[in-house]
């Protein structure tokens, strides 16, 4: 009778958990002991943080998409299809094409997704590069800009939070190398009292922004945005018009958990912030965006918690009990503009605490967007 | 003196970075109803600031703000009203 091991979700974490364990149970699995299935709703795998620099033209969706199939160990089973319900009773997970699929043990790795309906007004007004239809219509309104307001709102709780002030960054810095920075007003803003929730990372960015003169406003958190107008209202009271508005959405959980009642009220899943469980189910791990930890939706995070649950599943597969702890680290490359970089790395009980900006970390964010390929692999 | 029989929600925030307390309490404030208290507790010593701080600008109500007596951290309750 063998033990079947189920990955929900074909991104980061799902896909580095799949491997893991593939290529460390190989023999069990090619014995037939272990099945390991993993179920995704596109056969396509996208390297997310592409997004940014596509919306620059530094980088085209199409080279950063490869087939699942491809990045896949020899062992993972790979199911195309959109699961439906996950009963949680009964170890089974529904599919849209009427299949079921039953588990001893699941991997829930369903990521997060920008809600545009979050806000009135957002979706009919507002651009995006958190998708990549988003971050090409994006792209060529950028390119094309010749002048006016750019206004960047973000939401909570969102994927990738360094990224929308690495965005602003880079478009200082294309507006100057184009000549027109002088007709560009540039728009930062953020819900809290500083410009980023890490205060290491705001300290770093204030005296940056006046350098460059781009503009600021914290406490913003974004109640209606008038499409017709073309104004974005807050809660606290602001009025503030656009040419462009780009906005990150509050974010939410797949619909999958949201309709299996695993999930909060914005459908992430409370989740052991070391062992990575799902509260009150023993054989449901949770990694990546899909868990309601109190830590940042990052590919980073997901490769770190990707360790921990493929560790602790391989050891109760083999009669151990877990014993691989996740600490909270995170580590995120931050462009400070085309061509220079930084980067943090903080856990639970560590702030981060950036270094200056160089063009060599840039460098070596750019070689990262290629080893991701093997990192997602698992030989990285 | 916190009374918390009266909160709706809590949100525990401790060792949160990013996005951090105050982000994790706005999320949840956000999903609140009216009338629901939203307890956050945090071990940054900068929430007993910045959550105030933003509760008053947007309007809200400040339940309590206290050092936790059975650990080094911050319990803030937040009542949302608008």
């Amino acid at each position: 009778m063998s033990k079947d091991v189920v990955i929900l979700g074909g991104g980061t974490g799902g896909t580095m958990v799949a491997n893991h364990i593939a290529r460390t149970m190989r023999n069990e699995v090619r014995s037939g002991e272990i099945t390991i299935t993993q179920i995704t709703s596109s056969d396509k795998h996208i390297y997310q943080p592409s997004f940014l620099f596509v919306a620059i033209n530094h980088a085209r969706v199409q080279d950063y998409t490869r087939s699942q199939k491809s990045l896949l160990s020899t062992g993972v089973n790979l199911v195309v299809d959109t699961a439906t319900k996950i009963d949680a009773a009964s170890n089974t997970i529904t599919l849209q094409s009427g299949k079921t699929v039953s588990y001893d043990i699941l991997v829930i790795a369903t990521g997060a997704y920008p809600d545009f309906s979050s806000v009135p007004g957002l979706a009919e007004a507002a651009d995006n590069f958190y998708t990549p239809e988003g971050a090409e219509k994006l792209r060529d309104k950028l390119l094309s800009f010749e002048g006016g307001k750019i206004v960047i709102t973000i939401d909570v709780p969102h994927k990738c939070p360094v990224a929308p002030m690495e965005l602003v960054f880079m478009l200082d810095d294309l507006y100057r190398r184009k000549g027109i920075r002088d007709k560009v007003d540039l728009l930062y803003t953020y819900p809290i009292g500083r410009l980023h929730s890490l205060e290491p990372c705001a300290n770093w960015a204030a005296p940056k922004f006046e350098e460059l003169g781009i503009n600021s406003e914290i406490f913003f958190n974004v109640e209606s945005v008038d499409p017709d107008k073309k104004v974005v209202k807050t809660v606290e009271g602001s009025e503030v018009p656009f040419d462009i508005l780009i906005s990150i959405p509050a974010h939410r959980g797949a619909k999958v958990i949201q309709e299996s009642g695993l999930g909060d009220e914005g459908g992430f899943i409370p989740t052991n912030r070391h062992l990575l469980k799902a509260e009150g189910h023993d054989n449901i791990y949770v990694l990546g965006d899909a868990t309601n930890l109190p830590i940042s939706k990052a590919g980073s995070t997901a490769h770190y918690e990707a360790d921990v649950v493929a560790e602790n599943i391989i050891s109760e597969l083999r009669g151990l009990p877990p014993s691989h702890y996740y600490d909270g680290k995170v580590f995120c490359f931050v462009e400070a503009g085309l061509d220079s970089a930084t980067y943090i790395t903080f856990s639970y009980d560590k702030p981060p605490a950036p270094v200056p900006d160089s063009e060599m970390i840039h460098w070596f964010k750019l070689a990262f967007n290629e080893m991701y390929w093997l990192s997602v692999r698992g030989m990285l | 003196m916190s009374d918390l029989a009266q909160v709706d929600k809590t949100v525990d925030a401790r060792g949160s970075y990013c996005p951090g307390p105050l982000m994790e309490l706005i999320k949840t404030v956000k999903a609140a109803s009216v009338g629901q208290v939203i307890e956050v507790l945090s071990s940054d010593q900068g929430s007993a600031k910045d959550i105030p701080e933003w509760v008053k600008k947007v309007g809200h109500e400040l339940i309590y703000n206290e050092k936790a007596q059975d650990g080094d951290y911050w319990r803030i309750a937040v009542k949302k009203v608008k």
